[in-house]
This record gives structure tokens, sequence and C-alpha cells, in this order.
């Protein structure tokens, strides 16, 4: 059986989403199998009427006009593509936090079709305890 | 005869100006519809790639035809074993 990794996206800046999407992109590339919890806000993030993303973490201040031409310039895909792209080669799965959604009244057709489902956290450690790898981004 | 230019690649994956990990991903979805014994080559401008491609050819138990610096872009040449 294939190892595991089961990866949190809590954060819902760029710099973060696109560092998890590209982490899950070289588990697959190790032939890992991907359990992705999406919460907070990386699951406003993955609303499908999201607003154009160009967040920061504080790291980030002041940078953002210029790393966000810089990445358009150079075409780097978005975190959302990272992700999908990860999908088609490898075994992906992307999950929304219940608790979150029904805070905020999100429905999983409001989400990215990639969420192929909204789960509970008891759920998801189950999936994720006999992990190899484990990350909150 | 050098040994890269006896090698013909049967699939050439053109991915320059892709970034981490566009090369490799791409690299892994044409070798998944390749057929055994079949020649991948992958370009890519990005510098992360040549190790990352080279270490998951090995990894993956295939072949690492080679690594190779062509002015500009790096060619990275496998061959398909399973």
């Amino acid at each position: 059986m294939a190892e595991k990794a089961s990866i949190v996206l809590e954060s819902g800046t760029v710099d973060k989403l696109m560092a998890g999407s590209i982490i899950v992109s070289g588990a697959v590339a190790n032939g890992m199998d991907v359990n992705v919890f999406v919460t907070f806000w990386a699951l406003m993030e993955m609303r499908k009427n999201a607003p154009e993303n160009t967040k920061l973490g504080p790291e980030g201040k002041g940078m953002e006009k210029q790393l966000f031409s810089l990445m358009k310039e150079k075409k780097v895909p978005s975190w959302k593509e990272t992700l999908k792209q990860a999908a088609e080669v490898g075994n992906v799965h992307v999950y929304g936090c219940a608790m979150f959604a029904d805070l905020m009244g999100i429905r999983k057709e409001d989400l990215d079709p990639m969420v192929e489902d909204v789960i509970g956290v008891s759920q998801f450690v189950d999936m994720a305890k006999d992990s190899k790898m484990t990350l909150f981004i | 005869m050098a040994v890269e230019e006896s090698v013909k690649a049967d699939k050439i994956i053109d991915a320059r100006g892709s970034f981490c990990p566009g090369p490799l991903m791409e690299l892994i979805k044409a070798y998944k519809q390749a057929k055994v014994g079949e020649v991948l080559s992958v370009y890519s401008t990005d510098s992360g790639t040549k190790k990352d491609a080279a270490a998951w050819i090995s990894k993956s138990g295939n072949e690492l035809v080679g690594v190779f610096d062509r002015n500009g872009y790096y060619e990275i040449i496998m061959r398909k074993v399973k």
C-alpha cells in the first residue's frame, strides 16, 4: 500500500497555499497518497466565488505588488492549478472542514469541484493517523 | 558518438518556462502514458527539476539516461523500465 501524507491547509495567504500545493505535488511524485483537509482561511479561498487572492502572510507585507506582478509575468500557475495537476498525476483527496463550512454557511456546492467532500475532523484524523508525513500549513 | 546523441527520445516534454513542480509533474504524466522501453526527454528551465527529476527517475526504478546542460535549459532523459 502506498505511503500516506496528510496535510491541513489553514492559511489563506498565497504564499502558504502555494507552498502547500507544491508540497502535495512533491508527495505525489514520491508515490504517496495525499489527503488534504482545508479549513478556515484556506477554505474561504476554496470557494468558487472567492475574489482574486492577493494576500500574503505578515513577512510579505509590502511585497504584494512586486510578487504578484512577477508571478503573472513568469506565468507561475496558481496554487489551485498546482493542486489540480498533482491530483491528475497521483492520488490526492481534498476535503473541506465541516465545522468551518457550517460556521460560515459554506455548502459543498459553493466549493471548487476538487473538494470531494465536506467532512469532520475526526474522519480526517482517522485518515491521517497512520500517515508518514503530516503538515499543518 | 556521445551517449546522449545515440539515444533518441520517443517523446519530448517541453516544460521550459514552467515552474517547480511543473516539469517533473509533466514528466510523470507522460511516463504514465508511455510504454516500457520508451525514452522520454524533458526540457526545463527550472533549476530544481534537474535534481528532482533525476532523483524521481532513479527512485521509481527507471533508467536515467542523462542530465544535460543545453545552453539555457536542462534536458533530462529517461527510459521507462517499469
